[in-house]
């Protein structure tokens, strides 16, 4: 194994990384405000996917522009999805956590069987956009451009989010909602409407990854689950809760799959990760970056 | 109140009675193998729930990876009867205390993890025991066992011409399931769990030891559990890691009892009851499209479920008897 290939593999592994850590990074960001995991993660990022190539399919709008709009239609699914569903799990007084895992969990499965209804379990993929298939090389390294693009988009959406939360009044909101729900109420702010926002941006920044996603992945019903396996581990690396740690997290679990690779076969390849993921909680149970 | 209480137990144990009983008979009249074969998969699922239930209902400790001791209960006892000849009742048995002993080492670290911290390692450690078995040549990686013919006896454990065996092992593992929970119910490790569960910091300061009873809570359910897997595999005659360990088992255990009634005794048992029919029906009636509306339906019942009933449904006969009892 020469220094190239595995320099090559490192690279590659960080522009998967800084993906995984977009796919994470809204779970964090809802599980932050109002201690809820959101089960239908990967489903939102296989709904994101399907509307990129129907965009594509229809309209040959390319993934690389479609990308806002699908970002946007997620985030008014997410806000919707907190106000017919979370809302509710919320109010539980009995079995809370439970609640909360299946309703989400319901959710997950209602979406997989329409995408399998509507749109049958075939294979898709978006052959011809204008990122697909290209690399560019830098010193003899190959970055594949949908995936450098992809990297981007989110270093751009993380800086953006850093921005959002600690420079804007709706920032703020999230911030102090986040810190008590109760005394929110009591300056005037509302705590549904604080919820629903924060579920809106979660479910926009994963809409954003499906969306660039689907240059370079297949589409199918059940492509979620594997990421959102993914998504929860990287999490819970990172700390709950913290869009930081889902970020640093992310970057570890693209490396440690990409050194995996290099060492075991490929269907091993996400042991790696969840060897990582087990060690760090059992020496941290609050993830690298998690509070308490 | 203690009255109350030792009398619901006797009330229990004889519903329980009279409902094996009626449905030790049911073969008499039914006679459709399409139909016995809803019913075998529904007393396995209300036996795994009811084990399932143990540790997450009852303890507190949801669990969304017991497809692992599933998977290890019908693992065990395969490659014991392929690869040595071992009658399956000993692999059963093996199976059951080495899931055990699996679930009581990995107590040590995911004990100490709170919340969704816990149910996440719990999905992942199963995630990883799927790989590894996928990737475990001598035990027929991706592709999995196929159970040779080798008789058709009860000591063999294997039944050809009829599914009645199946069926009649099936209830006893349900009533047995059910009976060990009634029996921990009212033992110190039953007050201990819903302790533990309630507010575990409380408890251990009232010297409850948290860790050893969540230990029993996860070993007895492992156990039953891969008895459960043990059976499965020799039902079907057939094993593949993703049809033995994936996920959707950790879910099909949970669910029941979601439904029923979590920490509840009956709830398992009428969870999958409702629940297991319903899949099966709609699977074959309207799932045989492949076009999802099986998912559809199922998914959506959760949800309204889960929302309108945190509980579960037996919430429904005991908030009317509290009312009748207040009155």
């Amino acid at each position: 194994m020469t220094a190239q290939a595995i320099i090559q593999s490192l690279a590659s592994g960080l522009l998967m990384g800084l993906l995984y850590g977009l796919i994470a990074v809204g779970l964090a960001l809802i599980f932050g405000l109002m201690d809820v995991v959101n089960f239908a993660h990967g489903e939102f990022l296989m709904i994101a996917m399907y509307a990129s190539f129907f965009l594509f399919a229809f309209f040959a709008i390319d993934p690389l522009l479609s990308a806002p709009l699908v970002a946007a239609a997620l985030f008014v699914f997410g806000a919707v999805v907190y106000l017919l569903i979370v809302r509710f799990a919320m109010r539980a007084k009995a079995n809370a956590g439970m609640v909360q895992i299946f309703s989400t969990f319901g959710l997950a499965i209602v979406m997989r069987g329409l995408a399998q209804f509507f749109f049958t379990p075939d294979y898709r993929s978006i052959p011809q956009s204008w990122l697909g298939g290209k690399t560019i090389s830098v010193a003899g390294i190959f970055l594949p451009e949908p995936q450098l693009i992809g990297a981007l988009v989110s270093i751009l959406a993380f800086a953006g989010l850093y921005f959002f939360i600690h420079r804007t009044d709706f920032g703020r909101a999230l911030e102090a909602t986040r810190e008590d729900p109760g005394a929110v109420a009591l300056v005037g702010i509302d705590k549904n409407r604080v919820f629903a926002l924060g579920w809106g941006l979660g479910a926009a920044l994963v809409g954003l990854a499906g969306a660039i996603m689907a240059v370079f992945f297949y589409i199918y019903p059940d492509v979620g689950a594997s990421f959102a396996l993914i998504a929860y581990v990287t999490v819970a690396l990172g700390g709950f809760g913290s869009v930081f740690g889902a970020f640093a997290g992310g970057i570890i679990v693209g490396l440690v799959e990409a050194v995996t690779a290099l060492v075991l076969p490929p269907s091993l390849k996400s042991v790696g990760i969840y060897a990582v993921y087990l060690l760090v909680v059992f020496i941290r149970p609050r993830g690298l970056f998690g509070s308490m | 109140m203690d009255k109350n209480f030792a009398a619901r137990r006797r009330r229990d144990l004889i519903i329980a009675a009279v409902l094996a009983g009626l449905a030790a008979l049911a073969p008499l009249f039914i006679k459709d193998v399409y139909v016995q074969n809803i019913l075998i998969l529904t007393l396995m699922y209300a036996a795994l729930s009811q084990s399932w239930n143990i540790l997450s209902g009852y303890c507190g400790q949801i669990s969304l990876g017991h497809a692992l001791y599933f998977g290890i209960g019908a693992y065990t006892t395969e490659l014991f009867f392929t690869k040595f000849g071992v009658l399956p009742w000993f692999g059963m048995l093996g199976g059951g205390v080495i899931a055990a002993l699996i679930a009581m080492g990995l107590g040590y670290p995911f004990f100490r993890l709170r919340g969704h911290y816990f149910v996440i390692a719990t999905i992942v450690i199963a995630e990883i025991g799927l790989l590894l078995f996928q990737n475990w040549e001598w035990a027929g990686a991706a592709m999995g066992i196929t159970i040779p013919i080798r008789g058709d006896s009860w000591l063999k454990f294997q039944f050809l011409r009829t599914k009645l065996p199946y069926f009649y092992f099936a209830l006893a593992l349900c009533c047995l399931a059910w009976f060990v929970t009634w029996w921990l119910e009212d033992s110190k490790w039953g007050f201990w769990w819903r302790a533990v569960k309630d507010n575990p910091e409380a408890a251990e300061s009232l010297g409850v030891v948290v860790f050893n009873s969540k230990m029993g809570a996860a070993a007895v359910s492992a156990f039953l559990v891969a008895i459960g897997g043990a059976f499965y595999a020799q039902f079907l005659a057939y094993i593949d890691p993703e049809s033995v360990m994936g996920f959707q088992f950790s879910l099909l255990m949970a669910l029941p009892a979601v439904l029923g009634g979590i920490g509840t005794l009956w709830g398992p048992v009428l969870g999958a009851a409702i629940l297991i029919p319903m899949t099966e029906l709609t699977r074959s009636y309207i799932g045989g499209s492949g076009r999802g509306v099986d998912l559809i339906v199922y998914g959506a019942l959760i949800v309204l479920i889960s929302l309108a009933l945190p509980q579960g449904l037996v919430s429904l006969f005991s908030r009317t008897k509290a009312k009748g009892a207040t009155r």
